[in-house]
């Protein structure tokens, strides 16, 4: 087993490393600010290849491995990408594309990922419900046969991209009566009758990142929009989760590096009490625990993807277990580290805050911590 | 058109570089690498005329195997091969380099050998010129321009006063400058795919060269470190400073 980057890896870092500190983060904080999506750093990120890193080489992608979007994922985090557009980038290539990539057939392959792999078009998954969230599969929104087609009904809630997405792939019942076994996945297009998104929610974080509702009403989608076999919704839902769990935290892991690096100099350089605040103890152990929440999160993270790349299916413990960890144990060090900037942490300018924010959707999005404990507890078996 | 072209690894030109404490060279532990600047510059030039013009550029360097991943970075550019001569950077002098490019450019007899004007760690400035006498090719310099028409090179130079233009006759040799392009970011999927290009990897014997160095290094020191400014009461005294301490006037 190995835990370092190979020379190719570390290679590929230092390349997306000065791609994005050249061409995407000057624009962050800007857009942070003004809670806006930045289409110029999204056209960016479409030309650079990585929204299509993960989709094979087939349909336009770069045909990568897990492991390489996870590196990829944390060297624009060390960058200083913000966590809205590293988001909006997973809920793209890794909720939707990829489930199009892995369930789709040939015509809706060829039909949807090359678009989705240049960003020329926009993509989003809709699960989550305005009454279903952390149960997901008691999902209402309803799709009734009709006559060569679909017809849907209902709202979906939080939906990263939603009010700019030009495809959906959204997870509908089929079945009134089977659970589990009623869902079915189907993709929209943009422009269909009967199906809008609403306006951009305020959040906490993740501003730049665009959330909101998707709303159906009596729209009527053709029968080849099936997404994958009919009633098997919910396992399609659970591969993206994976996902979510996995390369969708790795930014995390470069931003924490981000936050080091911020600390180390702001406490190398502020002078209090006549020397720098980095000679006292009290300061260098805050920086200490950013270091060992990133290491000990980082082998969590590579674990997944290492075994996602190893052909090992469903690392549901692993993910969930990756997934917990990074949303709670980032809190305390986070926090430290907007602290350890002073007044100045409260403010934009050193873009801690910012990082603080953002981080604050990883116990919450794509399942909240309560929820992971429960799949662990549940996975762990009888002993529990 | 075929075009060799070096792909030179230096140490992070923005690094903090120290001295070993016996002088003998500077300390490498630590230390990050990047590919010369001067180098992009030619690639860049080199990939785009074989996007013009057709043929293939190849990225030559010499080093350890460590240095390939900075030969990859060629390879990502769009380089279509590359060719690593094995020799550690401290075995070398800019003769020896020049003498294992000349074995290269006689194997591969490209059209155009394309180089970094200098290499910004040791900052010699000779293997374009030594390769070019060697050779007894054309040489063109400092190019801050390169045009490819009717088997001549027109380059422009930046020189003293002025730019300069001249027409070299190909097969020769010619050195970029920094103002000669903007060198591009590779993409991703160019970088996953370099990969898979081919890297062949020569020695200096099997090339015939023989590695007896001309220059030898007698010793590494730091800068003097610059003494901090003192504020001077009179006019008088700033004078009579000028005049004996910094012997200015
Ligand atoms: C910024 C953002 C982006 C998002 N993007 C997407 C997206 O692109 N696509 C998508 O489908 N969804 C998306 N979501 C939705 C997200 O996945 C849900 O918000 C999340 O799963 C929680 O669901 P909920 O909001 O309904 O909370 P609820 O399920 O109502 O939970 C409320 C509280 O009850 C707790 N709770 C619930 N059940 C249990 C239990 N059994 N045991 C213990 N505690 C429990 C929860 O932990 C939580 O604390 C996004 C959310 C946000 C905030």
């Amino acid at each position: 087993m190995e835990f370092g980057l190979t020379p190719d890896q570390s290679a590929l870092r230092e390349q997306v490393l000065r791609f994005a500190r050249q061409e995407i983060v000057p624009r962050v904080r800007e857009h942070d600010l003004a809670s806006e999506f930045d289409f110029d750093s999204w056209r960016k990120l479409g030309e650079y290849g990585v929204l299509g890193l993960n989709i094979p080489e087939a349909y336009g992608g770069g045909g990568a491995d897990v492991m390489t979007c996870v590196v990829v994922g944390e060297a624009l985090g060390e960058a200083g990408v913000d966590g809205g557009l590293t988001l909006a980038y997973g809920a793209h290539s890794f909720l939707c594309a990829d489930t199009i990539a892995a369930h789709g057939n040939e015509e809706q392959k060829a039909l949807y990922l090359p678009r989705l792999a240049t960003g020329e078009w926009i993509g989003c998954m809709g699960l989550t419900e305005p009454g279903a969230g952390s149960d997901a599969a008691a999902l209402r929104l309803r799709a009734e046969r009709v006559d060569g087609g679909w017809r849907l009904n209902g709202t979906k809630m939080f939906i990263t991209n939603g009010p700019i997405a030009d495809i959906a792939v959204i997870f509908a019942r089929t079945d009134a009566e089977a659970a589990h076994a009623g869902i079915s996945a189907f993709v929209v297009r943009k422009g269909t009758p009967g199906f809008s998104a609403g306006k951009n929610l305020h959040k906490l974080g993740v501003r730049t990142s665009l959330t909101s509702e998707l709303v159906f009403d009596d729209c009527i989608i053709p029968e080849e929009n099936l997404l994958g076999m009919e009633g098997m919704g919910f396992f399609v839902a659970l591969q993206t989760l994976e996902w979510d769990r996995s390369a969708l935290l790795a930014p995390a892991i470069g931003t924490t590096g981000f936050l080091i690096d911020r600390c180390c100099r702001y406490a190398g350089e502020r002078e209090q009490f006549g020397r720098p605040i980095a000679s006292f103890q009290a300061v260098r152990h805050k920086i200490a625990d950013l270091k060992i929440f990133q290491e000990a999160a980082r082998s969590l993270v590579y674990r997944i993807a290492w075994c996602k790349d190893q052909g090992q299916p469903m690392n549901h413990l692993e993910a969930s277990v990756a997934k917990l960890f990074v949303g709670d144990a980032s809190l305390q060090p986070t926090n430290d580290a907007v602290v350890l900037h002073g007044g100045y942490g409260y403010c934009a300018e050193y873009d801690v805050e910012r990082v603080f924010r953002d981080l604050r959707i990883a116990a919450i999005g794509g399942g909240t911590s309560d929820i992971q404990k429960m799949i662990i507890s549940r996975l762990m078996g009888e002993g529990v | 058109m075929k075009i060799l072209v070096t792909a030179k690894r230096v140490t992070d030109p923005d690094a903090k570089i120290r001295v070993k404490p016996d002088g003998t060279g500077i300390e490498t532990a630590g230390l990050e690498y990047k590919l010369n600047p001067f180098c992009e510059n030619a690639i860049e030039a080199a990939v785009s005329m074989v996007e013009k013009h057709g043929g293939e550029a190849i990225a030559v360097t010499i080093g350890t195997a460590d240095v390939e991943q900075n030969l990859r970075t060629a390879l990502a550019m769009g380089c279509e091969r590359a060719i690593r001569v094995e020799i550690a950077d401290d075995q070398l002098d800019s003769d020896l380099t020049a003498r294992i490019l000349v074995k290269l450019f006689e194997t591969e007899k490209p059209d155009l050998f394309l180089l970094g004007k200098q290499a910004v760690d040791g900052d010699s400035n000779q293997v374009a010129q030594l390769v070019a006498e060697m050779l007894d090719l054309p040489q063109a310099c400092f190019a801050s321009g390169i045009v490819i028409e009717n088997g001549e090179a027109v380059v422009t130079r930046e020189i003293d006063g002025g730019i300069e233009t001249i027409a070299v006759k190909l097969p020769a040799v010619v050195s970029a400058d920094l103002r000669l392009n903007t060198p591009r970011l590779p993409t991703l999927p160019n970088v996953l795919k370099a990969k898979r290009k081919p890297l062949q990897v020569l020695t200096p014997a099997a090339l015939g060269v023989d590695t007896a160095l001309k220059v030898a290094t007698v010793a590494y020191e730091a800068p003097p470190q610059r003494k901090g400014g003192i504020k001077v009461k009179t006019v008088q005294e700033l004078v009579e400073k000028l005049q004996n301490e910094a012997k200015a006037l």
